[in-house]
């Protein structure tokens, strides 16, 4: 089997974790200005995007594709910086924003989506995303949509793959209790679901970017718009997670005085 | 795997216009650029076939980070946008009212001349809530029919439709180092170096700065940019010209309280508290926002001037607090404010390369004015860079001349400059002296002003010993560096606290200590494998230091106490308001302060503001 992969990264854009989000609730809760606020590729399926980069690098022939639903404009905004990290081509789906999404009609159009990607080899395919989202979704969508394309061998939380010659994988996978389970794959099409993997962040590129740009300009004018259906989805309310914060700067204490004195504010 | 760093080769690029900084002015270049360009498209000369190549790069993170709030007159942004007050634009409204407030001084800490406190004492029956109301808004001052706006929410919707018009690329998280020359002549930029230690020595991850050559080169960058800082290092600046005179600008954005009786479009200007030098403002966005801030010039000459610090006391004055009491804080962020205006101008266009902005020596400091100037001068690049495409005229030195300073130097950005030049002379012999050079200049459309030899701002900044000797006994003096000394307060606090400011009672809303400030309004993050771009000079000027300024200022705490009596610098701290490069009182060349302030990435992450 030739030793190439087809890589479909499949990642939504969040708000940045650092900006002050404020829910609004209504028949399906959206948050104030998000139109506004700066947003990221979801840092779980960024993973997703690093490692699939790496690893089309590794194997010759490879091909990346990255998979986005979210409006235009701020698809575009979250391409600017995404673009100048690793070499890819995109797929832009026109659609709502927001986490408050159902995953069924999200998986539709991300199948729709994929499934129209010329050239894609299903033998080779591998479905990457995050395995969980630093948005509202319930963190179903990837094995929905792995299930839309008749992917049946799926992993989550995923931290490694390693490829063999013969073109088998093996893949490290999180499971309870802070273990690892190894599994290994005799090939494509498979569904990684991406915890934080082992690679940093790659630097910015301003080649790789400019490279980028000239499909990501088109891929964006050619974006299908889709409507997602909220298949009688209802919501009773929307909150922020619970925080609760407390500063204290010092200067030469010892680490185990800090770590006993925030094992017992945490205990209070 | 290993971490020695791999030769890894420089890359290079060719564009036609290379842009640096996306604040108000690059909007404006840009946006008319795209407009002209997406009507008639010209052709790519650095890659023929293409359409032309426009670039721009911004340090911060996103491209609405790093900015501030302001109410501006927005002539020159409604030229280019008439519908702009009925947009979607977030925090925008209309000015409704707009007044000017002498605040007293309620807590008796503040540095008071003899004649302010005559003056003080003979207003206080005239005042209400220890502040006096101005009978109007001196003309020159207002800003009727403006716009109160957040400049982070403008700047994205300005990104936004330039994206849209797919003409011009533009690139956050993209600092950049330097000018490229080629003589004097400036043929592009270089990108900062990527995978590199503190000091700037190559990592394991290592990516040299990218050369990005074009025929034109944008320089938008503000007051503290690291590529104006190289044109004026080689180019210097036109004769008689320097930049000397500086504030810090540091503001909140708060939700004000449930049932605030402050309308959306109430502007206030203010003065004389915390210290007489300081000016504040607060503007009402809509949806219960408010942005309220203050500015601190260089020419206060306090050694322990902390902007953060005296924040805090302002939204405490009883005028202020009536309405702030129970506020919210929701963003938080500082910048340095060019202050010289005109006398601050370089050299506006050469072979290749032109500057617009607050960088340029736009900023009105009689009308206090900068954002829509800046504007102003981005349009004006753009036309001009519109009209030499279409002519196939190359961008030299005499055709921007020809084009960029004709616009400028007819411009309105230029006629009022003019009046402001020399309008706050005054202030370097006092408040009082200050406003009445203000008035003055204001009133004779800049034909009569107080002069002034104003020094640079390093030396503007007062001896500790000297400046306190007026303020505190030697007894109250020395304890206060002992218990600096100890670690237990910081020089500037401590300092304050003897001076008789109160200690602040956290709310842990809208009154938090700096690092809150830091984390929950400024939202501050820096990524791995840049150099630190603030660099101490000569380390041995920083050990025999009194005056800490560096410390007082650095508006994110960035800069602290460090080993050895030097100041030690925390990058993921910085809010990048470039305060330090103003802010320390030794020089090891007499021109230049201790303290380099280069190219990095990161900052604030705030969109409020």
């Amino acid at each position: 089997m030739a030793n190439y992969f087809h890589i479909v990264v499949c990642a939504s854009v969040v708000p940045d974790p650092l900006q002050t989000l404020e829910p609004v609730t209504g028949a399906v809760p959206t948050l104030k200005n998000e139109m506004m606020l700066p947003a990221v590729l979801d840092p779980w399926a960024a993973s997703a995007l690093y490692e699939a980069a790496n690893l089309a690098a590794k194997h010759a022939g490879s091909k990346l594709w990255l998979v986005s639903l979210a409006p235009k404009a701020k698809l575009q905004q979250v391409m600017m910086t995404v673009a100048q990290k690793v070499p890819f081509e995109l797929v832009a789906i026109d659609g709502p924003i927001g986490g408050f999404t159902d995953a069924h009609a999200t998986a539709a159009a991300l199948a729709e989506a994929i499934s129209a990607i010329p050239g894609l080899e299903r033998e080779h395919l591998l479905l990457f995303g995050g395995w969980e989202s630093a948005s509202r979704a319930s963190g179903v969508t990837l094995q929905v949509l792995g299930e839309k394309l008749g992917i049946h061998d799926q992993f989550q939380g995923v931290d490694q793959i390693t490829v063999a010659d013969d073109g088998s994988f093996e893949i490290l996978e999180r499971i309870e209790g802070g273990r690892h389970q190894l599994s290994v794959c005799a090939g494509g099409p498979a569904v990684l679901g991406w915890a934080t993997g082992n690679l940093p962040e790659p630097r910015n590129n301003p080649q790789v970017g400019m490279a980028n740009m000239r499909g990501i300009m088109p891929a964006l004018q050619k974006a299908k718009a889709v409507k997602l259906d909220a298949n009688g989805l209802s919501y009773l309310s929307a909150s922020l997670p619970k925080q609760q914060r407390q500063t204290r700067v010092v200067k030469d204490v010892p680490e185990e005085e800090i770590a006993r004195e925030i094992a017992a504010w945490i205990a209070e | 795997m290993s971490d020695e760093p791999i030769a890894v080769p420089r890359q290079e690029m060719a564009v036609d216009i290379a842009c640096v900084g996306f604040g108000p002015a690059m909007g404006g270049f840009l946006t008319t650029l795209s407009r002209a360009l997406a009507e008639a498209p010209a052709e790519s000369a650095a890659m023929p076939g293409m359409p032309l190549q426009v670039l721009c790069y911004e340090r911060a993170d996103d491209l609405a980070a790093g900015v501030s709030g302001v109410v501006t007159r927005a002539q020159a942004i409604r030229a280019s946008f008439p519908e702009i007050a009925g947009s979607e634009v977030p925090m925008l409204t209309p000015v409704r009212q707009e007044k000017v407030l002498y605040l007293l001084d309620p807590i008796g800490a503040s540095r008071r001349s003899a004649m302010l406190r005559i003056g003080d004492a003979a207003i206080r029956p005239l005042s209400s809530h220890y502040a006096f109301e101005l009978p109007y808004t001196p003309e020159f001052l207002n800003k009727h029919g403006g716009l109160v706006m957040s400049i982070g929410q403008f700047n994205q919707w300005v990104a936004n439709e330039l994206m849209t018009a797919g003409v011009a690329q533009l690139w956050p998280s993209s600092p950049v180092s330097e000018a490229l020359f080629d003589g004097n002549a400036v043929v592009g930029v270089r990108l900062a170096e990527q995978g590199v230690d503190r000091q700037g020595n190559p990592e394991g991850a290592y990516m040299p700065g990218m050369d990005v050559r074009a025929q034109l080169t944008v320089i938008g960058d503000g007051p503290v940019g690291a590529v104006g800082q190289s044109i004026d290092r080689k180019l210097g600046m036109p004769a008689g010209h320097a930049r000397k005179e500086w504030a810090v600008g540091m503001k909140m954005v708060v939700e004000l309280p449930e049932d605030t009786p402050l309308e959306a479009g109430t502007v206030w200007h203010t003065f004389g508290f915390p210290e007489p030098e300081i000016f504040g403002f607060l503007y009402v966005h809509p949806e219960r926002l408010a942005s309220v801030g203050i500015f601190v010039p260089s020419w206060m000459p306090n050694p322990g001037r902390s902007a953060y610090r005296y924040l805090q006391h302002f939204m405490q004055h009883p005028y202020l607090w009536r309405y702030l009491q129970g506020s919210t804080m929701r963003s938080w962020g500082a910048k340095s404010l060019q202050e010289s205006g005109m006398t601050g101008e370089p050299f506006l266009a050469g072979d290749g390369y032109a500057r617009i902005g607050e960088g340029s020596g736009s900023t009105n400091m009689l009308t206090g004015s900068g954002v829509d100037e800046a504007w102003a001068t981005g349009v004006m690049l753009g036309e001009s860079a519109v009209e030499l495409l279409r002519a196939g005229k190359p961008f030299t030195r005499e055709n921007l001349e020809a084009t960029y300073l004709r616009r400028r130097r007819a411009s309105s950005v230029e006629r009022e400059g003019q009046v402001a030049k020399h309008a706050r002379n005054g202030f370097h012999s006092g408040l009082v002296s200050g406003l009445i050079g203000m008035a003055l200049a204001g009133y004779s459309n800049g034909k009569l002003s107080l002069g002034a030899k104003i020094p640079p701002a390093h030396r503007q900044i007062e001896s500790l010993e000297s400046y306190y000797s007026r303020r505190l006994r030697p007894d109250q003096f020395a304890r206060a560096r002992a218990e600096a000394a100890s670690g237990r307060r910081t020089l500037h606090d401590a300092l304050m606290d003897a001076c008789g400011w109160p200690a602040i009672d956290f709310d842990g809303k809208l009154l938090v200590s700096h690092q809150d400030a830091l984390l929950m309004g400024g939202k501050v993050q820096a990524a791995p494998g840049f150099a630190d771009h603030v660099v101490f000079r000569d380390g041995s000027l920083c050990e025999r230091c009194a005056e800490r300024t560096c410390i007082a200022m650095c508006s994110g705490q960035a800069i602290s106490e460090g080993d050895d009596h030097r100041p030690a610098f925390d990058r993921e701290k910085c809010v990048h308001c470039g305060a330090c490069l103003w802010n320390c009182a030794h020089s090891a060349d007499g021109l230049n302060s201790n303290i380099e302030f280069r190219a990095g990435a990161g900052g604030l992450h705030s969109a409020e503001n």
